[in-house]
């Protein structure tokens, strides 16, 4: 059997993947792919420590936070075509109407 | 015993004539306005007869003073209380009576003076709450509510001398009369501190009796009574007008006449009298601060009389004449004669009234001119007038058998018998005496004699209505029956008004009755000679026809009250105002705490301007925020994981 350090590894560097990828990446869609990265690293970890502990919570957490991400996968995208329509852009660098 | 055991109504009404009319009364008629005033003022003088005549039946029974408790009012640690205690005994007796009396005369003689006056009901509003005030501290049976209205007759005294505040001088000499009384309030708290700390107690009976009992200071021992005495007299010049504290009495003429005659000359200036008189078991066990009382009012006496001599207007005049009376009775209280002291205090309660209320209605004759050089030949344009002045001043200079004749003779022959330095007293209260009746009969041949020195043209001379002249024949009768309760003395008989005070001050020493007549003889004629020379003097200086000459030398210096005031302005005001301008308002003020308050401000902003950038409007920088925050959050989880100690338990 694989050990569970594997899957928590393999975790951590998607995690790792995702964050590098939402800080540098300047592509709205690329973005928010990093954060499906990361939220399903995530969820990796969660069947690992749920199949090691030999218990359903994880995989419950699991169910969730692929609801929540489809939730925000609607709402994400609706915004991001909406700016893009307005920007004619999907350059994050160019949503900065809250600065000063 | 109906008004005794319910005391509190005698102070009560005037403050509720004084709430009416100060809430009420802008809206109402001066008919109104009056009744509320006099009917408080003259309901509680009635009040105060029938608990007097109340009190000496209980006095036939108890042999002591009545005190009554009535509430708490602070009760802290130690059983200290402080409560609503208002005590009668034969010295309240005589300070209710002039106060109520004279209070309502007065009350009275301003319906007709302030007839004309803006802030009619304003004026009433503040005379009864200042009747309020005076009564609580001439019934006060503790030194904390004595304080109560000590303070409170502070403030209406500044309330009233600032009557006319759109004046600038009367608002400036309200201020100056409220500090200066400051001072020696301060004096008088430090002394009162004193006295809770050796007696844990404030109520008369509990402080006197202790005191008794303790041994007495020597002579120039400074012992806690000794200092307590002396803090308690500081309140007392303050108060009362002396020496170094006398300089607001005369500036406080910018009030209205009546005031200056109720509280600037019969009650309020009183009040440090009565408080040394009160307080006399403390004094006489401490010969070193009844000394200092003696020789502060012994150069009081003196100096304000010779600036009385030169001044021009006519209520200076009188206000320096009160502050020299007020030395007199000092005088009196620091060579232990507490009864000449308050006799005399009630005496100048009267006479003094009279001649303020007499030159209020010469002032109201001429229209509002208070310069004698501008007056002249009023004898016989204002004869009710003329004859109770010429009352008032004959009763202050001391001819029998006017007031003053007894008591200012009782408090020179105390003087006189006072050992060691007496004699030196005695000398200096003479001349005093001289003085004041030169500078009286100076005032009277000005004012009443000679030509008309004001326009007759535009100046139409009337007597005042009956509303004023009627309190000051009262009071003309009074200053010249006041004293002859001690006229039985005179020959070879008693002495009533000490006898009467014997009860509070001991037996009066009467030691070696027969010589000490013959020389009371003696010093009477003495002084009536004194009397009659300052009488002369200025007989012959005023009666033919005079002119205003050239102030020059000794002239100059006494018109000038010997630059007291400057030197005040010079070495104490200037230096403070000084201090405060240029340290505490720019350094202290607008440096530090505004520094600091606006320094907060302006690092909140600096701080702000630096922190702002980081709303960069960037997402992604947003994103890396939280990374890094995460991080740290999990730095500091973590943390104690990675910790040296851990690390090497695991190894």
């Amino acid at each position: 059997m694989v050990p569970t350090s594997y899957y928590l590894v393999l975790s951590a560097i998607l995690f790792g993947l995702g964050i590098v990828a939402f800080v540098f990446k300047r592509n709205i869609i690329t973005i928010f792919m990093s954060i499906e990265l990361m939220l399903n690293a995530v969820n990796l970890a969660f069947v690992a420590f749920s199949r090691a502990l030999g218990k359903p919570d994880g995989e419950v957490f699991v169910l969730f936070v692929i609801v929540v991400a489809a939730a925000e996968a609607a709402v994400g995208l609706g915004i991001i075509i909406l700016t893009a329509r307005n920007r004619k852009s999907l350059n994050v660098e160019r949503v900065d109407l809250l600065k000063l | 015993m109906p008004i005794l055991e319910n005391l509190w109504i005698i102070p009560l009404l005037p403050l509720l004539g004084s709430a009416i009319n100060g809430l009420l009364g802008s809206k109402w008629s001066k008919t109104l306005v009056n009744s509320v005033a006099l009917g408080s003022t003259g309901i509680s003088f009635i009040c105060a007869i029938e608990a007097v005549r109340e009190f000496l039946g209980y006095y036939e029974e108890h042999h002591q003073a009545f005190v009554k408790q009535f509430f708490d009012w602070i009760v802290a640690y130690n059983d200290a209380r402080f409560g609503f205690d208002l005590q009668v005994d034969q010295l309240t007796v005589v300070m209710l009576l002039v106060v109520t009396g004279v209070g309502f005369l007065i009350h009275i003689y301003s319906t007709g003076y302030m007839a004309h006056e803006e802030g009619y009901y304003r004026f009433f509003s503040y005379l009864n709450l200042f009747m309020f005030f005076m009564l609580i501290l001439v019934l006060a049976a503790n030194y904390v509510l004595l304080f109560v209205g000590w303070e409170g007759v502070g403030l209406c005294s500044y309330l009233l001398i600032g009557f006319y505040f759109l004046r600038k001088s009367a608002a400036d000499a309200g201020k100056k009369a409220f500090i200066v009384n400051r001072i020696g309030d301060f004096g008088f708290m430090l002394g009162m501190f004193l006295l809770f700390r050796t007696f844990h107690s404030l109520d008369f009976n509990t402080v006197f009796a202790q005191a008794a009992t303790m041994q007495p200071d020597a002579m120039g021992q400074f012992g806690t009574i000794t200092i307590a005495c002396l803090l308690l007299f500081m309140g007392a010049t303050g108060k009362s007008a002396q020496i170094p504290l006398y300089v607001w009495l005369p500036d406080a003429m910018e009030g209205p006449t009546p005031v200056s005659a109720l509280i600037h000359a019969a009650t309020m200036v009183t009040a440090g009298v009565y408080v040394v008189a009160r307080s006399h078991v403390l004094f006489t066990h401490a010969p070193s601060a009844m000394y200092v009382v003696a020789i502060i009012g012994c150069a009081t006496a003196f100096f304000a009389a010779t600036i009385g001599l030169v001044q021009s207007d006519i209520k200076k005049v009188l206000a320096y004449s009160t502050v020299s009376q007020l030395g007199y009775m000092f005088l009196a209280c620091g060579v232990g004669a507490f009864g000449a002291g308050i006799f005399h205090l009630m005496t100048h309660a009267f006479f003094k009234a009279l001649l303020f209320l007499s030159a209020g209605s010469v002032i109201h004759a001429v229209g509002g001119n208070q310069d004698m050089w501008a007056m002249g030949g009023l004898a016989k344009k204002i004869k009710i007038t003329y004859w109770c002045m010429l009352f008032g001043t004959i009763a202050i200079a001391g001819f029998p058998p006017f007031a003053a004749f007894f008591s200012k003779d009782a408090i020179l022959f105390a003087a006189f018998n006072h050992e060691p330095a007496g004699k030196v007293l005695y000398v200096v209260g003479l001349l005093a005496a001289v003085l004041t009746s030169f500078y009286m009969f100076r005032l009277i041949w000005l004012t009443f004699y000679g030509e008309a020195r004001y326009d007759e043209q535009k100046v139409h001379v009337h007597e005042s209505p009956f509303n004023m002249t009627v309190p000051l024949m009262i009071l003309a009768f009074l200053a010249l029956t006041g004293g002859w309760f001690a006229l039985p003395a005179l020959f070879g008989g008693k002495d009533y008004f000490a006898e009467f005070l014997s009860p509070v001050f001991g037996a009066a020493t009467e030691a070696g009755a027969e010589s000490a007549a013959s020389l009371e003889h003696i010093l009477s004629v003495v002084a009536v000679v004194a009397a009659a020379s300052g009488l002369a003097v200025a007989w012959r200086m005023y009666s033919k026809k005079v002119e205003r000459g050239e102030s020059t030398g000794l002239h100059k210096l006494l018109y000038n009250k010997y630059y007291v005031d400057e030197a005040y302005q010079a070495v104490i005001v200037g230096p403070l105002m000084w201090l405060s301008r240029n340290i505490l308002w720019k350094v202290v003020d607008a440096g530090i705490i505004d520094g600091t308050v606006n320094g907060v401000a302006h690092g909140a902003s600096g701080i702000g301007d630096v922190v702002r950038h980081t709303q960069s409007g960037n997402t992604r920088s947003y994103a890396v925020w939280v990374i890094v925050g995460a991080l740290v959050i999990f730095g500091i989880v973590f943390w104690p994981l990675f910790h040296p100690t851990v690390i090497g338990g695991v190894r």
